[in-house]
């Protein structure tokens, strides 16, 4: 029946849609619902986008074991979803003897977690994998590897769809009722029912807690700011280059990322702050980071950085004590039904296919699971964008369809046709955001200065857009005030 | 994938493609392809609906799409091939070009190449501007685009940071169309505009101008909803004292712009850093033989009659590279000095006149442009205003420095 539901999921990141996914593959019926207006919108997109290897873990913990089983997982996962994922590796880099102890210390723990290769490098072989690595040891670990955060999320969300489970996006979650059968929930202006509640609320994991009468957890958001560089200076790095860990930090350093579509990352910086929305970036930090950048990279300029963001991590530890707590995933005894997940910060994404497992499990505890035939796991599409192709490859897709022919974004060589399947995309997405997160365009070094004139013209042209209609990423940030005059008859 | 062969292929169908493609037509060169990634050629002159082009090369205000006009009516009747719609996505040192289009994939194999590409803004993220990112933060020519192009009201409340000609044109612009412009703010103590825009676009308005001041934080999470603006000291650094909130809902940035030179750098042109564009010969060759390059992709001008100009000499230069009519003479490095922030070429043969165009470090008055071989002064140019926001050009003759070693030109107060 419509508006109900045998799982409801709260919240449409990286882990509400792997959940989605997952359960998209049996019989129940599943819904996501999501306060803002596309999924990927909080810490699943705002992130250094990589596949951890799981050394940074205490053995026994879920972050340990989800982490080292979600990495294994995430190859085939990608295969099938069409997103790019790269394994790398990843140097972790000791400055001194006490350092080089700290990576003995990881080297067993990732080792008593399962991950495999990993090997302590001395400068010599350090400089083969990496030229001007720097450090007196490191630690090699080869199955790190780099993703695009959002795409990843995006994909389960519209594979999900695909078969069958309902998106309510720009719906709020404003009050939850435990029913006798399970629960009522209020979105946005819809009543939806459920018999499983799912929170993958992120951020808002607590609050979703508290409208159950579960007080026992808090949210502490803590910032990270990144520098996005320009392109020009992709092939820097060949892996990942980290410093060693320090105690009591609550990230893992400032340091150079590699990304799947070629720009490098500066960041992120640990700043705990009151406000879960808060993604603003400040003026200190994006001076360290251009500062610890011109160290690390030394062919550095100026005019490449190009852009910068900021994520929040939503941590369970207060900024007095720091460091991390483990992910809390666990089923209700208290209220049958909710299934609670608080505190999926890092490595949450890389967790995410095995927490999806995992909760399945939970859910087939109070649901019958029953396998749902013609569930299609894999997604249409191509893995690359058109510009990643052979010439030949790129003719061919010319000759079939001539939006291919047009390229829309200059930077990033985005064509028309590429743009046209965002805004077509299968969760009816209308933001201009989610059209510069599923196509790439306007991510370039003209940060859309020439390409949003012409995505503005083919949503006036082709979908009929006015002006008062664009939005960048929610109902309160239109572009435009409508038109300049009336138009003449 | 087809290939075909072209003698002269012209990237960019602005006024530096055009005017290069209509000279090296006259110089009677008839195998000449020009490609545009837009429907029109014009480039961005056709959303400069403003007047005040041409003043140099018709002797009359013309606004920009009547600017363009003449010269694409003269291509046209030239019968010069143009590909419009099409893009150059990459440029081999050999001159081979791969373009696409609705049509399909095209190799062309060029004898010689003008890169007439243009420039882009410098955004937000270019300046590292910290604060939220809210809708409502528009480089200038791209709101330029949606206001006289698209007829789209891209804001209230208007603050301008940067006084570049194009936001200097936009404050005016959206006066006029019933926005209030709370102000422009300039962290330079001087405007980086043309003077008769300062006059014309915001005193005539009483739009206010406050230099050394910067933009240092945006605020709002969804539309902006203003802007933290600061003075700045010598060193360009914030004046906490200063600091105020300044509430709008739009924020369009003139902070400079960029040579678009992604495709020489992948070809391997030599690029100068004090201009972002190539480095060339008097004949306007970079350091790819059979590769010229002009116009603001080459240095950002202020006036498209100088575009026009530049180019239309890269045209016919392309020409007598073509017909073997060069001679590769020893080459004479020029070089600033003294208060001169670049000069262009950055080499001449010596055997020709030449102009030098340059610009200066700061303003002045009173003062001299001296170019010197060694202790020899070889051509002297006196200025009352000298500004670095408007270009400086300057004639040398060939009789004086047939024999120089280097030329080095300076302000001499």
């Amino acid at each position: 029946m419509e508006n109900q539901y045998d799982v409801i999921i709260i919240g449409a990141g990286v882990v509400g849609n792997a959940i989605a996914r997952e359960l998209s593959k049996t019989c129940v019926s599943v819904a996501v619902i999501e306060k803002e207006l596309d999924v990927s919108m909080g810490t699943s997109s705002r992130n250094s986008g990589v596949i951890h290897s799981g050394i940074h873990y205490k053995p026994g913990t879920l972050r340990a074991s989800l982490n080292v089983l979600g990495n294994s997982l995430m190859a085939d996962l990608c295969q099938d979803l069409k997103v790019k994922i790269d394994y790398i590796g990843k140097l972790t880099v000791a400055q001194d003897e006490e350092e080089v102890k700290s990576l003995y210390m990881l080297k067993d723990q990732g080792e008593a977690n399962g991950v495999p290769g990993l090997e302590i490098l001395d400068p010599d072989a350090m400089e083969k994998i990496q030229p001007n690595v720097g450090g007196i040891k490191a630690l090699h670990s080869p199955s790190t590897g780099i993703i695009c955060p959002y795409s990843l999320t995006i994909a389960l969300a519209e594979n999900a769809h695909a078969n069958g489970c309902r998106f309510y996006l720009g719906h709020e979650v404003t009050s939850i009722k435990k029913t006798g059968h399970g629960f009522e929930i209020e979105a946005g202006k819809k009543k939806l029912t459920s018999r499983v509640l799912i929170n993958s609320a992120g951020l808002y994991s607590a609050e979703i807690c508290r409208m159950l009468g579960i007080n026992n957890y808090q949210i502490y958001p803590c910032r990270g700011e990144y520098l996005i560089l320009d392109k020009r200076l992709k092939g820097a790095l060949n892996l990942l280059v980290y410093p060693a860990p320090h105690t009591g930090k609550a990230g893992l350093g400032i340091h150079l990322t590699n990304t799947v579509s070629g720009n490098i990352l500066i960041g992120p910086s640990n700043e705990y702050q009151e406000d879960p929305e808060d993604y603003a970036c400040t003026a200190d930090i994006m001076a360290q980071l251009r500062r610890e950048g011109h160290v690390l990279l030394p062919e550095l300029k100026t005019a490449d950085f190009i852009r910068s963001f900021s994520g929040l991590r939503p941590k369970q530890t207060p900024p007095e004590i720091g460091g991390f707590k483990d992910f809390v995933i666990e089923s209700r005894e208290d209220v049958k039904g909710f299934i609670n997940l608080v505190g999926i910060e890092s490595p949450g994404l890389t967790s995410s296919p095995a927490i999806a497992l995992m909760v399945r499990d939970m859910v087939e505890k109070l649901l019958p699971l029953t396998p749902k035939t013609g569930f299609n796991g894999t997604r249409s599409g191509m893995t690359n964008h058109f510009h990643e192709l052979s010439n030949e490859e790129k003719a061919d897709l010319v000759a079939e369809n001539p939006d291919y022919g047009e390229v829309v974004c200059r930077c990033e060589q985005i064509t028309r046709k590429e743009v046209l399947d965002a805004i077509e995309n299968p969760l009816g997405v209308k933001t201009i955001n989610s059209i510069k997160y599923r196509s790439r365009a306007m991510m370039g070094r003209c940060q859309g200065g020439f390409c949003l004139p012409r995505i503005v013209r083919i949503l006036e042209k082709d979908f009929g857009y006015r002006p008062e209609d664009y939005l960048l990423k929610n109902r309160s940030s239109p572009l435009f005030f409508g038109k300049m005059r009336q138009d003449t008859p | 994938m087809q290939t075909i062969k072209k003698d002269l292929v012209i990237i960019g169908g602005g006024p530096a493609g055009l005017a290069a493609a209509v000279s090296a037509k006259k110089k009677g060169l008839s195998d000449i392809l020009l490609i545009e990634r837009d429907r029109i050629l014009g480039g961005i002159l056709n959303q400069c609906i403003h007047d005040g082009f041409g003043l140099h090369t018709f002797k009359e205000a013309l606004t920009g799409p009547e600017y363009a006009q003449r010269y694409i009516d003269e291509f046209q009747s030239l019968g010069i091939e143009a590909m419009p719609e099409t893009i150059v996505l990459s440029l081999d040192k050999d001159r081979t070009l791969t373009v696409s289009s609705k049509k399909g994939f095209l190799k062309i194999q060029a004898n010689a190449v003008i890169l007439a590409m243009g420039c882009r803004e410098r955004t937000a993220g270019a300046i590292s501007l910290p604060g939220t990112r809210p809708s409502g933060v528009y480089t200038a020519g791209a709101a330029q685009n949606f206001v006289n192009l698209q007829n789209i009201m891209i804001g209230k409340h208007i603050v301008i940071l940067g006084s570049g000609d194009i936001g200097l044109i936009m404050a005016r612009r959206m006066t006029l169309e019933g926005a209030k412009v709370e102000a422009v703010f300039e962290l330079l103590p001087t405007p980086s505009g043309l003077a008769r825009n300062v006059q014309q676009c915001l005193n005539d308005y009483n739009i206010p101008l406050f230099l050394s001041t910067s933009v240092f934080e945006l605020h709002g999470k969804d539309r902006l909803t203003g802007v933290t603006v600061a003075q700045v000291d010598e060193k360009f650094q914030m004046i906490h004292e200063t600091k105020r909130f300044v509430p709008c809902d739009t924020l369009l940035l003139s902070v400079g712009l960029i040579p678009e030179n992604e495709l020489s750098l992948n070809a391997g042109v030599r690029l100068e850093p004090a201009t972002s564009g190539a480095s060339v010969d008097d004949r306007f060759m970079t350091s790819i033989p059979g590769i010229f390059s002009c116009g603001n992709v080459l240095h950002v001008h202020d006036l498209v009659d100088h575009v026009s100009e530049e180019a239309s000499l890269v045209g016919q230069s392309a020409v007598a590279y073509l017909q073997n009519k060069t001679d590769s003479a020893t080459a004479i490095p020029v070089v600033p000095k003294q208060d001169i922030r670049y000069v262009l070429p950055q080499k001449i043969s010596g055997k020709e006149d030449v102009t030098l165009s340059l610009r200066v470090t700061r303003p002045m008055r009173n003062a001299s442009i001296q170019v010197k071989d060694g202790d020899r002064k070889v051509a002297k140019k006196k200025l009352v205003r000298l500004h670095p926001a408007e270009m400086i050009r300057i004639k040398v003759k060939a009789k004086h420095i047939e024999n120089a070693e280097k030329l080095e030109v300076s302000v001499q107060c």
